[in-house]
C-alpha cells in the first residue's frame, strides 16, 4: 500500500479506490467548531469517499496525552493518517475545495 | 476575579536561580506572569530559559514544564547537558515535562476557523503531569511561520498568557529579534510583565554578552546592561554594583616583603583587605615587588593566588630567582598558585568569572594580579572598571589583600590611566624612571595610602640579587640624584673628605716630628752636658793627682835639700783637706 501511495499522486487514483481512508478529527469538546467541523467532514466523504472510509473522532478533553503524538495544536484537526503520506487539515472544513485538495481527494463530479 | 486579584497584590517575584538576575530584579521574575526573552540568535535565550526551568526544578520545588517549538527533545538534552543538567533524569524523577510542538508548514492545510486549544491541551497536560509552576515557551514564534492566520494566531497568543496567568504559571517566552521591534512578531505586545533583552556585541574581536531588563512592571530593577555569560555551570549576570560598602574593615598590618618600604608606610606595611596599585611604565619593577609581596605572604604562611597577564609562571620563577626570590618553593608547598593566561584569550566578563571560581577554590589571604591594564585590551575603559568594581568589592568582602599593578606608557601621565580605578584604591605606589645624566633609574613613592601617615619620599628603589631594596635619594646640595650620580656625589664627598682627613694626619704627624726633634736636642744638650761635667771631673783628678805628685815631689826635694820644711807641711795639709 505504501509502494502503491508515496509520490505518485494522481495516477495512483485507480488504485486508491481500493484503498480505506483513515481519517482522524481532532476536537475538544462539543464546540461549535468541532460540531461544524465534523458535519462537514462527513459530508465530503459521503459524496467523494462513499463506502471506504473511516472517520474517528478524538476528544483532547478525555485524551490529553494523544495530542502529542500527532502533534496537534490547532483544534479541530482532520489528520488524514491512511493512506500515507500523513495530511493534516485544520479549521472548520468549511471550504470543500481546499478539504478535497488537502487530503488529496479528486471530487467525483470532475 | 482572578485578573483582579492580581492586580490588587503587590508584584510576588520568583527566584529565578540565576546568579545575579536576582540581584538585578530585585528577587527574581514577577511570579505567576509571563517574561519575555527576546534578542538574536545565539544570545543565550534558551539557556536563560532553561537555567530558570531547572534551578526551579532543583533549588526551589517547583517543577517546570519546558514546551519547545524548535529543538527535538533530544537536542534539547544535549544543550541542558552543556549546563551540567542531566535533563532525561529529572524527566524520570517527574520533576520535568518536556514537549517538542513541531509544525511543517507544507504537511498542513487550513480551511475554516479553528483555535490552538490543542496547544492548551497539551501544555495542561504537561503541566498536571509534573505539577509545574513554572513553563518555558521556546519560541512561540515558531508557530507564526507554521500557521499562517495571523489574526487567529494574535487572539489566541493573547488568550495563551491569559491562560499560563490564570493558571498562576511563571513563564518564560523567548522571542528572536525583530529589525525595528524587540520580537519580530511583535510578542512584547501580550507579555507586558517583564521583558529581558539579550546582546551579543563583538568589539575589537571579542565578544561580550550584554543583558539589559526593558521593562519590569510594577518593580524597580537595574536599569543598566549588564554582561553576562554562560559557561559549564550556567548562566551568570555581573550585576556591577549589587555588592554595598558594608565589608569588615581591618587594623592588621602586613609586611610588603621590603622592610623599608614598611617604614614608608607608617613603619608597618599595608592594611589587610586593602587594596594596593603599584602603576609604572615598563621595566620599573612592577612585577619584583608583586613576587617580593608575594614572598611576604607565603613566609607568614598565607595562600597566595597570582594572575599573570604578561608572562608564564615559570618565567616569573626564574626572573625572580635573579634577585633573590625563590617562588618556586611555595608553589611546592601549596601556598602559592599562579593562573596565566592572556587578557585577550576571553571576553572581560570571562575573566571576571575566572577571578571569581579561582578565589573560591584556593581561599586565599593575599590576591594579585599583574598586571591590571592588559585587561583593558579585553574591554572598553569602562568596562574594566565596572569588573574592577565589582571584583574589588568581592575580595574586600573576603578581607582578601589585593596587589594590583598597572603598566602606564611612556609618555604618558603615570597617573592617567590608574585615573579611572584611583578611587577604588587604598594604598597607590608609584614607581617611576628618573632620568638624569644619561642614565635612568627607578624612583618610587607612596602617591596615596589610606588611613596611615605615610611617607612623602622618592626612594630609589634598587634590585639587587637580595631583592629589593630602597636608598634614600641624594638631596645634600639641593638636588635629588639616583644612580651613578648620586654615587658620584657620594665619591666627591667620600674624596674630600678623605683629603680633609689626610690632611689634619699629616699635620698630627709634623708635630709629633717636631716633638721627637725637640726631644733629641734636649738629650742632646744633656748628653753634651754631662760630657762636660766628666771631661771637668777627669781635669780636677788629674789636677790632684798632680798636686799630690807635685807636692811629693817637693818633699822629695825638701827632703833631698833638708830645707824650708814649712813648705813641705803647708803643702801636705791642703792635699789632706781637699781628699777628704
Amino acid at each position: 500500500m505504501k509502494a502503491v501511495s508515496t509520490g505518485k499522486g494522481k495516477k495512483a487514483k485507480a488504485d486508491s479506490t481500493k484503498e480505506v481512508w483513515n481519517l482522524r478529527l481532532y476536537v475538544a469538546g462539543q464546540t461549535p467548531k468541532s460540531i461544524t467541523a465534523f458535519a462537514n467532514l462527513k459530508k465530503i466523504c459521503e459524496a467523494h469517499l462513499a463506502g471506504k472510509y473511516r472517520i474517528e473522532v478524538i476528544d483532547l478533553l478525555k485524551n490529553p496525552q494523544l495530542a502529542k503524538g500527532d502533534q496537534i495544536i490547532a483544534i479541530p484537526t482532520l489528520v488524514r493518517k491512511l493512506p500515507e503520506p500523513l495530511k493534516k487539515i485544520i479549521g472548520d472544513l468549511a471550504n470543500t475545495e481546499r478539504v478535497l485538495v488537502g487530503l488529496d481527494i479528486r471530487p467525483v463530479s470532475g | 476575579m482572578v485578573k483582579a486579584k492580581h492586580h490588587v497584590e503587590a508584584v510576588k517575584k520568583c527566584p529565578s536561580g540565576i546568579r545575579g538576575l536576582d540581584e538585578i530584579t530585585k528577587g527574581g521574575l514577577p511570579k505567576g506572569r509571563s517574561t519575555l526573552i527576546c534578542g538574536s540568535p545565539g544570545t543565550g535565550k534558551t539557556l536563560f530559559a532553561m537555567e530558570f526551568l531547572m534551578r526551579g526544578a532543583l533549588d526551589y520545588g517547583e517543577p517546570g514544564v519546558f514546551m519547545t517549538f524548535e529543538e527535538t527533545p533530544e537536542d534539547l538534552a544535549q544543550n541542558f547537558i552543556t549546563l551540567g543538567f542531566d535533563m532525561p533524569d529529572m524527566v524520570s524523577r517527574g520533576l520535568i515535562a518536556t514537549d517538542h510542538v513541531y509544525i511543517a508548514r507544507n504537511e498542513v492545510e487550513e480551511t475554516g476557523a479553528y483555535d490552538l486549544e490543542g496547544l492548551f491541551i497539551r501544555l495542561g497536560s504537561a503541566i498536571d503531569s509534573v505539577g509545574a509552576k513554572r513553563v518555558v515557551l521556546d519560541t512561540i514564534e515558531a508557530l507564526f511561520s507554521g500557521l499562517s492566520n495571523a489574526a487567529i494566531l494574535r487572539a489566541e497568543l493573547r488568550r495563551l498568557f491569559h491562560w499560563l496567568k490564570d493558571h498562576g504559571m511563571t513563564a518564560i517566552v523567548t522571542g528572536e529579534r525583530g529589525d525595528k521591534t524587540l520580537t519580530r512578531y511583535g510578542l512584547e505586545e501580550y507579555v507586558a510583565d517583564c521583558v529581558i533583552f539579550l546582546d551579543l556585541r563583538v568589539e575589537e574581536q571579542i565578544t561580550t554578552r550584554r543583558l539589559r531588563i526593558v521593562k519590569y512592571r510594577g518593580s524597580s530593577h537595574g536599569s543598566d546592561e549588564y554582561p553576562f555569560l554562560i559557561d559549564d555551570r550556567g548562566v551568570s549576570i555581573l550585576p556591577i554594583s549589587s555588592l554595598g560598602l558594608d565589608y569588615p574593615v581591618s587594623t592588621e598590618r602586613i609586611s610588603t616583603g621590603v622592610p623599608k618600604l614598611d617604614a614608608m608606610l607608617d613603619g608597618k606595611g599595608f592594611y589587610r583587605g586593602s587594596t594596593i596599585l603599584v602603576s609604572g611604565t615598563a621595566g620599573t619593577g612592577k612585577t619584583s615587588l608583586s613576587a617580593t609581596f608575594a614572598d611576604a605572604a607565603c613566609q607568614r604562611g598565607e595562600r597566595c593566588l597570582y594572575f599573570a597577564f604578561e608572562e608564564s609562571p615559570r618565567q616569573i620563577i626564574r626572573n625572580m630567582g635573579s634577585i633573590g626570590i625563590d617562588l618556586g618553593r611555595w608553589v611546592k608547598k601549596g601556598l602559592l598558585k599562579f593562573h596565566a593566561a592572556r587578557p585577550s584569550l576571553y571576553g572581560l566578563e570571562m575573566h571576571l568569572v575566572t577571578f571569581h571560581k579561582a578565589i573560591e577554590e584556593f581561599n586565599p589571604r593575599v590576591f594579585i594580579v599583574d598586571p591590571i591594564s592588559n585587561l583593558i585590551a579585553a574591554g572598553t575603559a569602562s568596562a574594566v572598571k565596572s569588573i574592577l568594581t565589582r571584583l574589588i568589592d568581592y575580595l574586600k568582602m573576603k578581607e582578601i589583600s589585593t596587589f594590583l599593578t598597572d603598566l602606564t606608557h611612556f609618555g604618558g601621565s603615570l597617573e592617567r590611566t590608574s585615573e579611572e580605578i584611583s578611587s577604588l584604591i587604598d594604598t597607590w605606589l608609584l614607581l617611576r624612571d628618573i632620568e638624569l645624566k644619561g642614565e635612568r633609574n627607578r624612583g618610587l613613592y607612596i602617591l596615596k595610602s589610606r588611613g596611615m601617615a605615610h611617607s612623602n619620599q622618592i626612594q630609589e628603589f634598587l634590585l639587587t640579587n637580595q631583592g629589593i631594596d630602597l636608598i634614600d635619594i641624594y638631596t645634600g646640595s639641593g638636588e635629588a640624584l639616583t644612580g651613578s650620580a648620586r654615587a658620584v656625589q657620594d665619591a666627591e664627598e667620600k674624596a674630600s673628605e678623605q683629603a680633609r682627613r689626610h690632611e689634619a694626619d699629616r699635620r698630627l704627624r709634623e708635630q709629633e716630628r717636631k716633638r721627637k726633634a725637640l726631644e733629641a736636642k734636649i738629650a742632646a744638650l744633656r748628653a753634651e752636658f754631662e760630657a762636660e761635667s766628666e771631661e771637668l771631673n777627669l781635669m780636677a783628678e788629674e789636677e790632684r793627682k798632680r798636686q799630690v805628685l807635685l807636692a811629693e815631689d817637693r818633699s822629695k826635694m825638701a827632703h833631698l835639700r833638708k830645707g824650708e820644711p814649712s813648705a813641705v807641711r803647708r803643702s801636705a795639709r791642703k792635699r789632706r783637706g781637699k781628699g777628704e
